[in-house]
């Protein structure tokens, strides 16, 4: 049997592939003329949805760790907060090369003009805020405080839900179970809710 | 890999009209065709009189009727002023990249969902504020028409454009035929309801309110331009762009194309049409091409020309009506066109 170290970190590689992957199958697609007519809008949805995808699968670490006490989920925490972040500013860089076709004016006055771009910026902003001191210096220099500004990642998904909103025109359902996935995982940090999670990991022990 | 497929305007180059005189030219041949003069072009045929080759779009599977009525088409009747520039886009795109949300929200779902849609046999009613009010088969609607294809550019609402060539009938061809009463205003149009066969109807988080509705003033009804497409690329439309008959207004922004309609009637009251209904303060009644007047959310000012790459966004000037300013424009005369958007 190998080593705990050697499982942590074949499971961090393994998470580290499997957040790269959807990045090379949609690499792949478009080079393959299989993206549709117009593939910069194809990436820059795609990669959006992902960096939800992303955000939604840090936040429900925590809850994770409650329920199971695994060591690991603790260990890709950094890793998908960052990965979230990759694929936000990506999402941006689509949005600036293939919808506005690198024309920086008009990204300045779109900046201003739309709501929902507004509210996107805003929560790349505090994505890049958190990133910027995810790393061991800033958690040091931060103390006690750097728990408090990374609570932000729960503002961030309200931002995030509220920017998909925006765009939503016709049909509300695949909004619906994003925003409500999101909520059940805000709801799982309520003291009272969080607190039964270890009382359920001992029923489902005792059930076994 | 693009498909390529020979434009029509590759072969008969030298055979394109002026784009002031389609029209008349159009007239034109419809006189010499009723005096049986048409025996005099035998020997020589007209660009207008050659089908078309689109390649390898693939065939369909069309009824007799249409077939017969394709076959006897007038081709190329409206052109774009500049075929080099509005390049017809591959059928390939235009048949898989589009909305009809009766079928889903993304792009891709009317071409994988629409298989479900029953198109054969298709009536429609026509009433309201009509002489010959009644519940017609399709085959009868498009029966006294002839044939024609025309080119033109789809400006969608969403700032991106294709050129397609559709294949069908005058749109105040078949209001004639209806007579109108002098109470007759607006033109209302109505999509089939059927969740059965249209899985987006299903949905309990629709924002629309079944059936999809849109309208055209009388006249906008009436002008040459107004279309109703029953075919496209030289063959029936696939269920996804609309099958059996859509609305094809080619100055207005792409929601305006109502399709698979069921329901034509002449009213005296404006319609209010879906995307009103749902969002009042983003799209209008009148929904005209206009790239000085933004959507809320984006900016109209551009255009992204599909198909597009990742290395050629193939970002245009978004023209006023959608370029066809010179025949429409005086419809709109001494209307404030930021109110009425």
């Amino acid at each position: 049997m190998p080593m705990p170290a050697t499982i942590f970190t074949l499971w961090r590689t393994g998470v580290f592939a499997a957040a790269l992957l959807p990045l090379v199958w949609w690499g792949w697609q478009v080079a393959n003329n299989m993206a549709g007519p117009e593939p910069g809008r194809y990436l820059l949805l795609n990669i959006g949805l992902g960096a939800l995808w992303l955000l939604l699968c840090t936040l429900s670490l925590t809850p994770l760790t409650k329920l199971t006490r695994w060591k690991g989920f603790n260990l890709i925490r950094r890793q998908l907060g960052l990965w979230t972040l990759a694929y936000a500013v990506l999402h941006l860089i689509c949005y600036v090369l293939f919808i506005l076709g690198l024309d920086w004016a008009r990204l300045g006055s779109e900046i201003v003009n739309r709501p929902y771009i507004i509210v996107g910026m805003l929560a790349l902003l505090g994505l890049t805020i958190l990133g910027v001191t995810s790393n061991r210096w800033a958690m040091r220099k931060l103390g006690k405080r750097w728990k408090t500004l990374h609570k932000a990642s729960y503002l961030i998904l309200a931002l995030v839900l509220l920017h998909f909103l925006w765009v939503v025109r016709a049909d509300m359902q695949e909004w619906f179970v994003y925003a409500l996935t999101g909520t059940l995982l805000l709801c799982l940090r309520i003291p009272p809710v969080s607190r039964t999670l270890p009382k359920l990991r001992q029923r489902l022990k005792q059930s076994v | 890999m693009l498909i390529n497929i020979a434009k029509p305007s590759d072969t008969h180059e030298s055979e394109v009209t002026p784009e002031t005189v389609y029209l008349s030219r159009r007239r034109f041949m419809g006189g010499l065709a009723s005096l049986g003069a048409g025996l005099a072009f035998a020997g020589s045929l007209k660009a207008s009189e050659q089908h078309p080759d689109y390649g390898d779009v693939p065939p369909g599977d069309a009824p007799e009727w249409f077939k017969a009525k394709r076959d006897a088409a007038e081709w190329q009747a409206v052109m774009p002023s500049d075929p080099t520039k509005d390049k017809t886009a591959p059928y390939a795109d235009a048949s898989s990249y589009n909305n009809f949300f009766e079928f889903g929200t993304g792009k891709s779902d009317p071409a994988r969902k629409a298989g479900s849609l029953v198109t054969e046999p298709w009536s429609v009613v026509i009433d309201g504020e009509v002489n010959n009010a009644g519940r017609f088969a399709l085959e009868d609607i498009a029966a006294p028409s002839r044939f024609e294809e025309r080119i033109y550019r789809l400006r969608c609402v969403e700032a991106w454009s294709m050129v397609i060539p559709w294949l069908g009938i005058s749109l105040a061809d078949v209001i004639e035929r209806a007579e109108p009463t002098s109470k007759a205003k607006y033109v209302r149009f109505e999509t089939l309801v059927d969740p059965e066969q249209m899985p987006g109807q299903r949905s309990s988080f629709a924002l629309i309110d079944w059936p999809y509705v849109e309208g055209l003033r009388l006249d906008e009804a009436m002008h040459p331009l107004s279309f109703l497409a029953l075919g496209m690329y030289g063959r029936e439309l696939p269920n996804q762009n609309g099958a059996p008959l859509r609305l094809v207004v080619p100055w207005k922004y792409g929601f305006k194309s109502i399709k698979s309609i069921v329901r034509i009637s002449l009213v005296e009251e404006q319609p209010l049409n879906s995307w009103q209904r749902i969002a009042a303060d983003e799209y209008g009644f009148y929904a005209n091409v206009n790239p000085e007047v933004d959507h809320p959310r984006w900016s109209q000012a551009t255009e992204r020309r599909l198909p597009n790459s990742l290395f050629n966004t193939n970002i245009i000037d978004t023209r006023m009506f959608n370029g066809y300013a010179d025949e429409v424009a005086s419809l709109y005369s001494g209307m404030d066109l930021r109110v009425n958007y």
